[in-house]
């Protein structure tokens, strides 16, 4: 376990040492918001309305652009072999990977969004269902996108085909957290799309690992 | 199965199969055309767009149940190595790509008279949209690789993650109560068509699974010629 | 025979849907078939050449 966390903390370490590209989905999430509010303009019922939808999609976008980090750094520089011939299972390396991945893109946005549901001007009511349908859901992203970044890392432009392999498993994802929100704004329960969001987590945990490690595997042969 | 990871073997039983399955879905596809066409009935409901049902729905099965034959094809390859089964899936992709177009197509063609709208984010029909992405991801991992070993390998992994997507289109429509009917024909009380109808539906069923066969013969058989030539241009390279 | 090309006023909708399976299904079925001749044609080509070195 303890090598789990050292894993994790040296990923962490890393992703900070590398400064910009750390920062750059945190970046993208604000002003990709930023842009959806000025597309629709001054009219706040409107974008109250369509504020979970937009939040939720600039969440996932900027983890998408994310993903192709996850492995790459350490599959070009041979650390990946490295730890593949260590006593540690590969799949442990696999889930430490996706809970730093998580830790440094899913919640510094989480940390963000209080600020964008404001700039887009949701309904305060609201704020708490947005938050927990995040902090379930970006962890299934990251969950999901480590089947993408394993499948893709011994590619050399494999970050531009990750999206087209992941958005399809991410789409349940989006909808039970948008639909989660927008039962709040409509004044119904959001307890259902919440345990389906739920249900979707314990199948992309279960999913994530087990195909990133088979993909990783496949890579490193 | 392993019987056919020569590829001699399968060669000469493809060529074997591909009259059957050729003239039996011209046939198939001829007698469906008939009957849905001309000697069926208009539905007392859906009028003459019914017969549209007869082209949507063997469309959306098969291109479930062809994904579901690359799901299973891809773990013969994974899990028993069996030289073709990668192949198999390979080839099989297109065709059920295409199936799912149709399928969203037709089904469009369908809801604008019917539902009075093109398009709806209802459960189904998103689901069926996804499916139709992971197609494309998945041709598209294998075009990705240089190494069609690797390829073949992670087109696998792709087509077994994938494959969890099906099971939600088929019950979608039961867990869900949007737009898109309940199923009507597959359901434990019996159909609820009547058999007027179900006489040109199920012959197009059949229809577009043996054209499947067909295709999928063809496609499978340049995939395996093609493995000979890559081999064989190696070997003249090494010569 | 009118009556049957206008499918009960639906016909904008009944003909397109079966054209286009048509079209989709052939195209699938020639792409196919493309293929496979491909490919025998290269077997063919090089089968020739191995017997040119040959001789």
């Amino acid at each position: 376990m303890s090598l789990v966390l050292t894993l994790i903390k040296r990923d962490l370490v890393l992703a900070l040492r590398h400064g910009g590209s750390a920062w750059l989905p945190l970046g993208f999430f604000v002003i990709v918001s930023t842009v959806f509010g000025f597309s629709i303009g001054p009219d706040t019922a409107l974008l109250g309305r369509l504020a979970p939808g937009l939040i939720w999609v600039a969440a996932l976008l900027a983890v998408l652009i994310s993903l192709d980090r996850m492995f790459q750094g350490d599959f070009e520089d041979g650390t990946l072999d490295l730890l593949r011939l260590s006593p540690m299972p590969l799949g442990n390396v696999v889930m430490a990977k996706i809970a730093a991945h998580w830790l440094s893109t899913g919640l510094p946005l989480i940390v963000a969004t209080p600020l964008l549901a404001l700039e887009l001007s949701l309904p305060a009511h609201a704020f708490p269902i947005l938050f927990l349908s995040l902090i379930i859901g970006t962890p299934s992203f990251s969950l999901i996108g480590a089947i993408g970044a394993a499948l893709t890392v011994s590619l050399r432009r494999g970050g531009l085909i990750i999206p087209l392999l992941i958005l399809p498993l991410y789409i349940p994802i989006l909808i039970f957290g948008v639909s989660a929100v927008d039962a709040v704004l409509a004044g119904m329960s959001p307890w259902p799309h919440i345990k389906l969001l739920g249900a979707t987590f314990l199948m992309a945990a279960v999913l994530g690992p087990v195909a990133g490690t088979a993909a990783l595997k496949m890579a490193a042969d | 199965m392993m019987f056919l990871a020569n590829p001699v073997r399968f060669l000469r039983l493809a060529d074997t199969l591909l009259p059957w399955f050729r003239w039996g879905a011209l046939l198939a596809l001829a007698l469906g055309l008939y009957f849905g066409l001309f000697a069926s009935p208009p539905d007392y409901q859906q009028g003459d767009t019914v017969r549209i049902m007869y082209v949507h729905v063997p469309a959306a099965t098969m291109g479930e149940g062809v994904f579901v034959f690359m799901a299973i094809a891809s773990i013969v390859a994974l899990v028993w190595k069996h030289p073709l089964a990668d192949l198999a899936a390979k080839a099989a992709a297109p065709i059920g790509a295409g199936f799912t177009a149709l399928a969203l197509v037709t089904g469009s063609l369908w809801g604008e008279p019917m539902w009075g709208t093109w398009w709806v984010w209802d459960a189904r029909l998103t689901s069926v949209l996804v499916q139709f992405f992971l197609y494309l991801g998945y041709m598209a991992l294998w075009q990705a690789f240089e190494d069609p070993a690797k390829a073949a390998k992670a087109s696998s992994i792709l087509a077994i993650v994938g494959v969890i997507n099906v099971p939600i289109i088929k019950f979608s429509v039961d867990w869900w109560n949007t737009l898109h009917q309940p199923s009507s024909i597959f359901r434990s009380g019996g159909p609820s068509i009547d058999a007027s109808m179900l006489v040109p539906f199920f012959i197009m069923m059949i229809a577009y699974a043996l054209y499947f066969g067909w295709i999928f013969l063809w496609r499978l058989k340049a995939e395996v010629l093609a493995r000979r030539v890559q081999t064989r241009r190696l070997r003249m390279m090494e010569a | 025979m009118a009556a049957f090309l206008a499918m009960g006023g639906y016909a904008a909708y009944v003909w397109p849907a079966y054209a286009i399976t048509f079209i989709v299904l052939l195209g699938l079925g020639w792409t196919a078939y493309r293929a496979v001749k491909r490919q025998e044609s290269a077997l063919e080509r090089l089968d020739a050449k191995v017997e040119e070195g040959r001789e």
